[in-house]
């Protein structure tokens, strides 16, 4: 029960302004925006990897999946991530696989 | 300064005297009326029906913030927007503190553009990520911090009062 209501919690649509928000550097906005996991896992795929750069490096997105989805491990996971310093998209690569295994693990908690 | 219709003429005088005004608005009457050679109550006169008439909305202090101690970063930011929220997009950010001046163009794609002041590029980044981005109808934002600033000015230029009505 408690796994349920933090799984719904994590995978839950968040309002518009606590969406994540993806820029290329300090105030370029893409005009892409991920308001839950599952667009945020999406965007991975698509959004210039400058963008993913940016974020990792700054430590936003495990800010914003810790502080604002409740999701500890897989900002753990992400922060973890970092320590290979991967660029590119080898980093599109291993964040997509990070997020996309934890995604499907939490959808099978939500069954 | 004359109404005419409803709207405000004014001659070469009084733009002078909001010329020196912009200069020093701390200039008495007295000192105005001699640097311009004219009596000091026809000064007074004129400053008073400018003022009535809303020509002059308010005096205030310009500040060097440099010299205050004051650290902190200039940017301009882009912002496309969809056409159709443009207006509310300019009314909701000139509703912000951190930002100073907000306008909007036409080029290719309509955009706004607006002056942000922040005390670090931590913060500037935050601000926009938080309470530019969000707002319904942002398309993307483009923002150069400024480095050098080599004039700002805002008073009546020689191109406003010498001009020939």
């Amino acid at each position: 029960m408690v796994i349920t209501s933090s799984t719904s919690r994590i995978l839950r649509k968040v309002p518009r302004e606590n969406a994540f928000y993806f820029f290329t550097s300090i105030g370029n906005y893409t005009g892409e925006s991920a308001p839950s996991l599952e667009v945020f896992l999406e965007k991975i795929k698509e959004i210039d990897a400058k963008s993913l750069e940016f974020h990792l490096y700054r430590g936003d997105f495990e800010r914003w999946i810790a502080g604002t989805l409740g999701d500890d491990e897989l900002a753990g996971n992400i922060r973890d991530l970092k320590t290979m310093t991967p660029m590119g998209d080898a980093l599109r690569d291993q964040l997509y696989f990070v997020v996309s295994k934890r995604y499907s693990k939490l959808r099978e908690y939500a069954r | 300064m004359k109404i005419k219709d409803g709207a405000v003429i004014l001659d070469e005088l009084d733009w002078k005297i909001l010329q020196a005004l912009q200069e020093n608005a701390k200039w008495t009457y007295k000192e105005i009326g001699r640097l311009l050679g004219v009596a000091h109550s026809t000064i007074y006169d004129r400053i008073g029906k400018m003022e009535k008439s809303g020509v002059i909305k308010r005096y205030t202090a310009i500040l060097d913030l440099e010299k205050a101690g004051v650290k902190y970063v200039t940017a301009i930011m882009t912002i496309f927007t969809d056409p159709k929220e443009s207006e509310n997009v300019a009314k909701r950010l000139s509703e912000l503190e951190e930002v100073l001046e907000v306008s909007t163009s036409l080029s290719e794609e309509l955009m706004i553009l607006a002056k942000v002041v922040a005390e670090d590029q931590e913060k500037l980044h935050s601000f926009i990520a938080q309470s530019v981005a969000p707002l319904q109808g942002v398309l993307r934002i483009r923002t150069s911090i400024v480095t050098r600033k080599y004039k700002e000015e805002e008073g009546v230029k020689n191109f406003v009062w010498s001009r020939e009505d």
